[in-house]
């Protein structure tokens, strides 16, 4: 079943086109790469799939359902969670609050308060931060300030996650970790679309990829395909 | 959360205490004392008020006058139509839907810009209703219907109850977190849910109550007012002044704000006629410079000067470690 | 070029440099390597001035530099290029190279030098007059890295240059340090793509919990077992 859809999709902002014409499809249960040299427009599609962006034209629909033109709070409540590239956690607070905020308000049906406190610490012990429950989150290295984040759109109960580079600035034996929790998160039936510039986490857990380039889509399959593509080669990976 | 539930106790048992007091004072002290506690009542409702929206979310209005002035006009208008009540209570309805309003149209704007709007918007009010009332209605200021200080003082208590147990209740709930996690970044408060749009306006909209119905009674205090009295900018200023002196981030800061620097306006006048100004000034400076966390940060200060201050300040924040 | 003697460094309350030392000879190419809070951050932070050592000396070029304020240490040909770039927002991509050419001796040669960073990073020139709040992540990387060597450092220091770029333009990068090295440029490089940093680098130090727990030549680190098990997920 296709739990999201992408129709020529367009995003223009004045002349320049972010993205231009991208149909993409996630299936329920996928784990999908999202790749692309920087400035492809993947973090404007992830925006604009989330409702923080509007797009120009095109149509999203998500379960079945249009959304585009919704706000992100309603997106939220039908079930799609994200992470930010520049993390944005709310610094002043406790990691515990951080999540604790997801788990209050981000579920359609709501949470009582004590569920939502012992569901948080669950999500905590989940992605590996059980000691950082009263330090604040400005105070946490960006690595597990990431997992802060993981932590608290996963409070949201989504079954669409985006992930963006979540794995930046990760060493190759913690990247490893990263790539276990994913596939933890994969295997509570949560389907993940993530980008990243990791090829050795994006290869190892995609089923599927998408590659983005100049804001269209140039290649698709599975990564043993993506990573033969001669003009993926060329233009992102490299020789 | 986080105090343990004796404290809790103890604090409410004080503040039982306090207000009993405060309940039966009037009969045993002078009237002079009882219009100095309305003042301070009443700066300290415009200061919780005004920090129960713009504490955690920091988009700072300077809009409280607006708010203020209207209550104090709905008192003018129909002051000699209805009951009081009715009036006070009217005074704060209108203030909400107008706020509801205004929130409609100011709350996309961010930082600096939802300030000055908010100034400019004040400003706005008060000259149209100047215009209104010498156009239209053929006068400059109005009589306002009388009410001896006793009532008046029962009134301001009442609000000002109302008013701490509703800016209270809101900390300590999940919409108290909803609006810090606001100020501290909206976008991640929208995807994880929060309506943020809505939770802006209805507690902006909640703030503006209790600033119209104090306005309403108060007019009934000075019995004259007129456009440059009722939206005086200095309603808008004050709030925000108290609030940062006596410590923005909690209500008990925001009271000892609000309480502290109106006796000590009063106090200055009455010793130093001539130079309060002056003194106010200089004291309000002195204490923001070294207690930048307002005076309930002066336990921190104290703390942190004996233990020979931290090592390598170089900004108050300083770089994030890895 | 650099000597870093048996600094302590804090954050707040917290120690995050515990009595560290190290070298950096000119022209070589150093890397600081270790996982997430091992204090390499840190360390450039000490060096450039941000956030000065509580004990212990940092000499450069025969001056003691520790305690000198942040634009004292970049006059003296020391570059820091922060994580994440942080170009200035508001500022075209042009404006904020012209910025790195801030002191007086450099922002007359500011011409030549923006030509040579244009050929190394040809996409800046593309997007020189579009505002850098508007550029990706990846391009806000390029745009620091560009805005550092306006300066013309000696010593020019790299905080997780490879993060979130792209891996073609990874390479790129690696190969821009060696044509740095060739132009007479010492680096010290942080990085946690621990393979690179050890395959471009002469010598390297490895840091863990904010202590030196492995140093050489970064040849024989690579064979490293610890290393490989610890850093290389082998």
């Amino acid at each position: 079943m296709q739990i999201l859809e992408g129709r020529e999709v367009k995003k223009y902002f004045g002349g320049l086109a972010a993205v231009s014409n991208v149909d993409f499809h996630i299936d329920q249960g996928e784990i999908v790469g999202l790749i692309g040299p920087n400035g492809a427009g993947k973090t404007t599609l992830f925006n604009l799939m989330s409702g923080s962006l509007v797009p120009t034209s095109g149509v999203i629909r998500f379960k079945g359902e249009k959304i585009t033109g919704l706000r992100p709070h309603q997106i939220c409540k039908r079930g799609m969670a994200r992470t930010f590239q520049f993390v944005k956690l709310f610094g002043n607070m406790t990691v515990l609050e951080n999540i604790l905020l997801g788990s209050l308000f981000g579920s359609p049906t709501g949470m009582h308060e004590v569920n939502a406190k012992r569901e948080s610490l669950e999500l905590l012990e989940f992605v590996g931060l059980s000691a950082m429950e009263g330090s604040l989150a400005k105070d946490l290295t960006v690595a597990n300030q990431k997992r802060v984040e993981v932590a608290r759109a996963l409070a949201t109960k989504p079954e669409l996650l985006l992930l963006d580079e979540v794995m930046a600035g990760l060493t190759p034996t913690e990247v490893g970790s990263a790539i276990e929790l994913i596939k933890k998160i994969g295997s509570r039936g949560i389907t993940v679309f993530m980008i990243e510039h990791v090829m050795k986490a994006i290869m190892t857990v995609s089923d599927r990829i998408i590659v983005l380039h100049h804001g269209e889509k140039i290649a698709e399959g599975i990564p043993e395909e993506i990573a033969t593509n001669p003009k993926v080669i060329e233009i992102y990976l490299g020789t | 959360m986080r105090r343990t539930i004796s404290k809790k106790i103890f604090y409410l048992m004080l503040f039982s205490l306090i207000f009993i007091l405060m309940v039966i004072m009037p009969s045993y002290v002078s009237p002079y004392t009882i219009i100095l506690l309305n003042s301070i009542f009443m700066y300290i409702i415009l200061t919780v008020s005004w920090a129960l929206f713009s504490g955690p979310t920091h988009y700072l209005s300077l809009a409280s006058a607006a708010f203020f002035g209207l209550g104090i006009y709905v008192s003018a208008i129909l002051g000699d139509k209805l009951p009081l009540l009715v009036v006070i209570g009217l005074g704060g309805l209108i203030s909400f839907l107008l706020a509801l309003l205004v929130g409609l149209s100011s709350l996309r704007l961010r930082g600096m810009y939802f300030t000055i709007f908010t100034f400019g918007l004040s400003e706005l009010i008060r000259h149209s209703v100047q215009w209104w009332e010498v156009n239209k209605t053929g006068t400059v200021g109005r009589w306002v219907v009388a009410v001896d200080h006793m009532t008046v003082y029962y009134v301001m208590l009442g609000i000002l109850l109302i008013t701490l147990v509703v800016a209270y209740l809101i900390r300590h709930s999940k919409y108290g977190l909803a609006l810090l996690s606001i100020g501290e970044s909206e976008e991640a408060a929208e995807h994880i849910g929060i309506n943020i749009n809505a939770m802006k306006m209805i507690t902006f909209a909640i703030s503006t109550f209790f600033m119209g119905a104090t306005g309403a009674i108060m007019a009934t205090r000075w019995s004259y007012i007129d456009p440059s009295i009722a939206f005086n900018p200095l309603f808008s200023f004050m709030p925000v002044l108290m609030a940062i002196f006596g410590g923005v981030g909690n209500i008990f800061g925001q009271i000892l704000g609000a309480g502290v620097l109106t006796l000590l306006a009063d106090v200055l006048l009455t010793k130093f006629p001539y130079y309060y100004m002056l003194l106010y000034g200089m004291i309000l400076v002195v204490v923001v410079l070294f207690l930048p966390k307002g005076l309930t940060g002066l336990k921190e200060e104290v703390k942190r000067w004996r233990e020979g201050g931290s090592v390598n300040p170089v900004r108050k924040d300083g770089p994030r470690p890895e | 070029m650099l000597e870093i003697n048996k600094i302590n460094t804090f954050h707040g309350k917290v120690r995050a440099l515990w009595d560290i030392s190290l070298r950096v000879a000119e022209k070589e190419i150093v890397a600081l390597v270790g996982g997430n809070g091992s204090g390499k951050t840190t360390m450039l932070y000490s060096i450039s001035g941000l956030l000065p050592p509580a004990s212990g000396t940092i000499h450069s070029l025969g001056k003691r530099i520790d305690g000198m304020p942040p634009h004292q240490i970049v006059k003296l040909g020391i570059c820091y290029i922060p994580e994440g770039g942080k170009p200035f927002p508001d500022m075209t991509v042009r404006e904020n190279l012209e910025m790195g050419a801030y002191i007086y001796e450099t922002w007359k040669r500011k011409e030549e030098t923006i030509d040579q960073v244009y050929h190394l990073f040809p996409i800046l020139k593309e997007r020189a007059g579009q505002l850098a709040n508007t550029l990706s992540g990846g391009e806000r990387q390029m745009l620091a890295m560009g805005r550092g060597l306006m300066s013309r450092p000696k010593l020019c220091m790299f905080d997780e240059p490879s993060y979130g770029l792209a891996p073609v333009l990874v390479k790129e990068f690696f190969g821009i340090i060696k044509t740095l090295r060739e132009q007479g440029v010492t680096i010290l490089l942080v990085e946690q793509n621990v393979r690179n940093a050890l395959e471009i680098s002469d010598r390297a130090y490895i840091l863990e919990n904010g202590g030196v727990v492995l140093e050489g030549k970064s040849g024989e680190l690579l064979q490293n077992g610890h290393i490989k098990k610890a850093y290389l997920g082998l």
